[in-house]
């Protein structure tokens, strides 16, 4: 390379007098506020660096003078929210369950607070919309098993299910075939018979036989009929709703091995006006019984 | 086109300001023999650097038609700029009273008597479409008016050089004042100029935040310090951009930022119109005593008002190019000199390449404006046009959604009925409260509760649907189990009747059983 000119010949412009394989780089000069622009970027990202958080230490990584960090400021954001939400919360508390219902700005209110902590906490079993899953009932509907009032409902969330919490439901059925209460034939018959209480399609002589180990071991707590009882979270079994599956296999598999479903007690993790939120929220899904 | 000529920067190959004022002067004195030479090479043996510095360029003051056109454009367009925030429209109470505000928070766009909600973006795209086209269409036909014209970059250039030329002088004055000595007065010039070019700045990013908010409010709490940061921002950034642009960077925009220019080399055809130096009539070109005959020769006397004239520091006289905003201010420096010479005006003027190509062969030069593409964008125009009106004026204050619940999809009750749950959204765009009745069409022995109900309805009652915004009613419906449909999905219509005005939305949905009968 030489300080001489060299025009090329094609085009009649200046070139470089860089070449690779035989191409000539043209020389069309940039502006030269252009390479001062650039190299105003290079000196932000150095003032970034000193401001911001930036480079990646081995388990951590450079602060930043500014002390930036998202993380805080979506924390601060929440504080931020929950003190706006704060107004809404005491009046929850103070009003009763049924004036929350009656009063629209309230309702209003619960419902859209109620939807959003049962995504959060009640939804990995129940479901986002409420759809229940085998084991784990729907709370759309008008069936419950431990009562469907606003106030029944609010005991369920806050005490729960046969846990831990001495308050909470509680009730154990046996297991009939594992203990040895009932032989295999006994849990056959009474299999049938309980098809047969909601209208199933049972063997009408094994029915018969069951009807009566049934009297005799289920009606305390599931009524002569089937109807249920909700003091002991006792399912109807004359309706259509089955809570583990209706199907003769699944029927007798809860007769012989029994079933404990079991819910937290929410008092421990949510506060309090969260808990009456997500009891109007429940009983609005619109099977909420007065 | 001349296609190089873009490639190689602004006045690669042209003279720079300081020799064409020495040429000037050559050509002013009479006898002497004129060498018409480009000193491209001269004294520049060695190598030319990687990056080109800005040549200032000082545009001297034209009179004549197009600079009058310019004015009146300046005019218009900063006088909109500047005030339509501050026209006020009455909309009744509650609602904004500025005539054109785009309000984020709300979030409502108003201009005028139009009223526009977030979904009817669409208009936005239609605008944009319309402006697409419009510009497509202008530009086959008239060439880069909107470059010279009507270009933002253009009318604050053309407001900063006019603020120049007030304090500072004419062109030959400013070019004096740049190589003076820096004395008491040229420091006294030069900062007036630039504390004048800031207010213009601070004016611009000003009046832009006013667009956002209301504008009287707005400009109280600016200058009271209690304005929100953003505003402050936003005035900040368009200040130094107006201030930079309009001051520093004027044609180097044109030149290297913009796409337009690029563009527009695939826009123009060869009947597109352009700001056109007549090679026909101008050529040869040279320096004219008076007496002398204009037989034989061009008309061009090469005095270069066309070049010092020029925003854009390049010489229309190379042909039509890259940088040329065709601002067309050379055609008026020319007629002027045209009209002092005695020959008749149109050296420099709007025209076609391919018109003096059919001069040169002795055919009469013609335009020609109806053509297959000036065609197609007129009728794209009128149809979008079209279909933007009848949007607008058929545009309902009324809109109704339907919702239905997908998860659960369907629930059963106890007694075997089968429920669906459905949102409502009525859009009451009318700036007053108004009610609605809901009936559903399609569903026999629907039963309806409301969030709230203790007990089934048999049919929905009225709703009061606030002004100018969305009203959202959540209800289930449930058939009782003798009164299901037989299929699995039943077609259902909700519909809502405003009960003073009479007006009918619809909405259609579906009621689910999941075959459960």
């Amino acid at each position: 390379m030489t300080d001489q000119k060299e025009i090329d010949d094609h085009s009649g412009v200046e070139t470089t007098q860089h070449v690779w394989d035989g191409i000539k780089e043209l020389n069309n000069p940039l502006p030269r506020w252009w390479l001062w622009i650039f190299y105003a970027t290079v000196i932000w990202s150095v003032i970034y660096w000193i401001f911001m958080p930036a480079w990646p230490l081995v388990s951590s990584y450079t602060p930043g003078l500014r002390g930036h960090s998202d993380r805080a400021n979506v924390a601060q954001d929440l504080v931020e929210m929950y003190a706006e939400r704060a107004a809404y919360a005491v009046r929850l508390n103070e009003a009763s369950l049924e004036q929350i219902r009656s009063t629209p700005e309230l309702l209003e209110f619960a419902i859209a607070a109620g939807d959003a902590a049962f995504g959060e906490n009640c939804a990995p079993c129940h479901g986002r919309g409420a759809q229940g899953a085998p084991g784990y009932p729907n709370l759309n509907d008008d069936i419950w098993l431990w009562g469907g009032s606003l106030d029944e409902i609010a005991y369920t969330i806050r005490y729960g299910i046969r846990n831990e919490n001495t308050s909470s439901h509680f009730s154990q059925m046996p297991a009939y075939g594992a203990d040895g209460i009932l032989t295999q034939t006994e849990i056959d018959d009474v299999t049938e018979y309980v098809i047969s209480l909601s209208g199933g399609d049972a063997n009408a002589a094994m029915a018969r036989r069951g009807a009566g180990i049934y009297a005799e071991q289920c009606a305390a707590c599931h009524g002569p009929t089937g109807g249920g009882d909700r003091l002991f979270g006792a399912p109807n079994l004359a309706d259509r709703e089955w809570l583990y599956g209706g199907d003769r296999e699944t029927i007798r598999a809860t007769i012989a091995d029994s079933r404990f479903g079991v819910m937290p007690p929410w008092e421990d993790r949510l506060d309090p006006a969260t808990l009456r939120a997500l009891a109007v929220w429940v009983h609005e899904r619109g099977g909420g019984e007065d | 086109m001349d296609a190089s000529g873009g490639t190689q920067g602004p006045s690669a190959g042209r003279p720079s300001s300081a020799d064409v004022e020495m040429q000037d002067q050559k050509e002013a004195a009479p006898g002497i023999a004129r060498h018409d030479v480009e000193a491209v090479n001269v004294g520049a043996a060695t190598k030319t650097s990687l990056y080109k510095a800005r040549e200032a360029v000082h545009p001297k003051r034209v009179y004549g038609t197009f600079r009058n056109v310019k004015w009146a454009v300046m005019i218009v367009t900063l006088g909109i700029y500047y005030l339509l925030p501050w026209v006020r429209w009455d909309r009744g109470p509650g609602a904004p009273d500025q005539a054109v505000l785009v309000d984020f928070g709300a979030p409502r766009f108003y201009f005028f008597f139009i009223e526009i909600w977030p979904q009817e973006v669409y208009y936005i795209t239609g605008l944009l479409i319309l402006a697409a086209i419009g510009l497509f269409f202008v530009t086959a036909l008239l060439g880069r008016v909107w470059c010279g014209y009507a270009c933002p970059q253009t009318v604050w250039t053309d407001l900063f050089i006019w603020v120049e030329r007030f304090v500072q002088g004419d062109r030959n004055a400013r070019l004096k004042l740049a190589k003076a000595p820096w004395t008491f007065d040229k420091i006294r010039k030069i900062a007036t100029t630039h504390a004048i070019w800031i207010l213009i700045a601070i004016a611009t990013g000003g009046a832009w935040v006013f667009y956002f908010n209301d504008a009287p409010t707005l400009a109280q709490n600016l200058l009271t310090g209690t304005a929100h940061p953003a505003a402050y921002m936003f005035i900040g950034v368009l200040t130094f951009t107006t201030y930079s642009l309009g001051g520093f960077m004027r044609e180097q925009v044109c030149i290297y930022m913009c796409p337009w220019p690029r563009i527009q080399a695939a826009m123009i055809d060869e009947d597109a119109l352009a700001v056109t130096y007549r090679t026909d009539r101008g050529e040869r070109r040279g320096a004219h005593k008076k007496g002398d005959t204009w037989e034989g020769r061009g008309h061009c006397i090469d005095c270069k008002q066309c070049v010092v004239a020029c925003p854009m520091g390049i010489d229309i006289r190379d042909g039509l190019q890259l940088e040329c905003i065709q601002c067309a201010l050379c055609i008026d420096a020319c007629d002027s000199i045209m009209d002092k010479v005695g020959l008749p005006r149109g050296l420099i003027a709007y025209d076609t390449d391919i018109n003096i190509t059919r001069r040169q062969a002795g055919e009469p030069g013609r335009f020609n404006f109806v053509r297959h593409r000036t065609v197609a964008y007129a009728a794209i125009l009128a149809v979008v046009g079209a279909v933007m009106l009848y949007g607008l004026l058929s545009r309902d204050l009324l809109e109704l959604n339907a919702l239905r619940d997908r998860i659960p999809n369907y629930v059963m009750l106890s007694d075997g009925s089968m429920r669906n749950g459905y949102t409502l959204k009525i859009h009451n765009m009318r700036p007053t409260e108004e009610e609605f009745r809901v009936t559903l069409e399609g569903l026999e022995g629907a039963r309806f509760r409301l969030v709230g109900d203790s007990a089934d309805r048999d049919t929905l009652p009225l709703f009061t649907a606030p002004r100018d915004r969305v009203d959202t009613i959540r209800f289930y419906i449930a058939v009782p189990p003798d009164r299901l449909p037989a299929d699995d999905q039943t077609p259902i219509t909700f519909r809502i009747e405003n009960t003073e005005r009479g007006t009918v939305e619809t909405a259609r949905s579906v009621f689910v059983t999941g075959g459960r009968r």
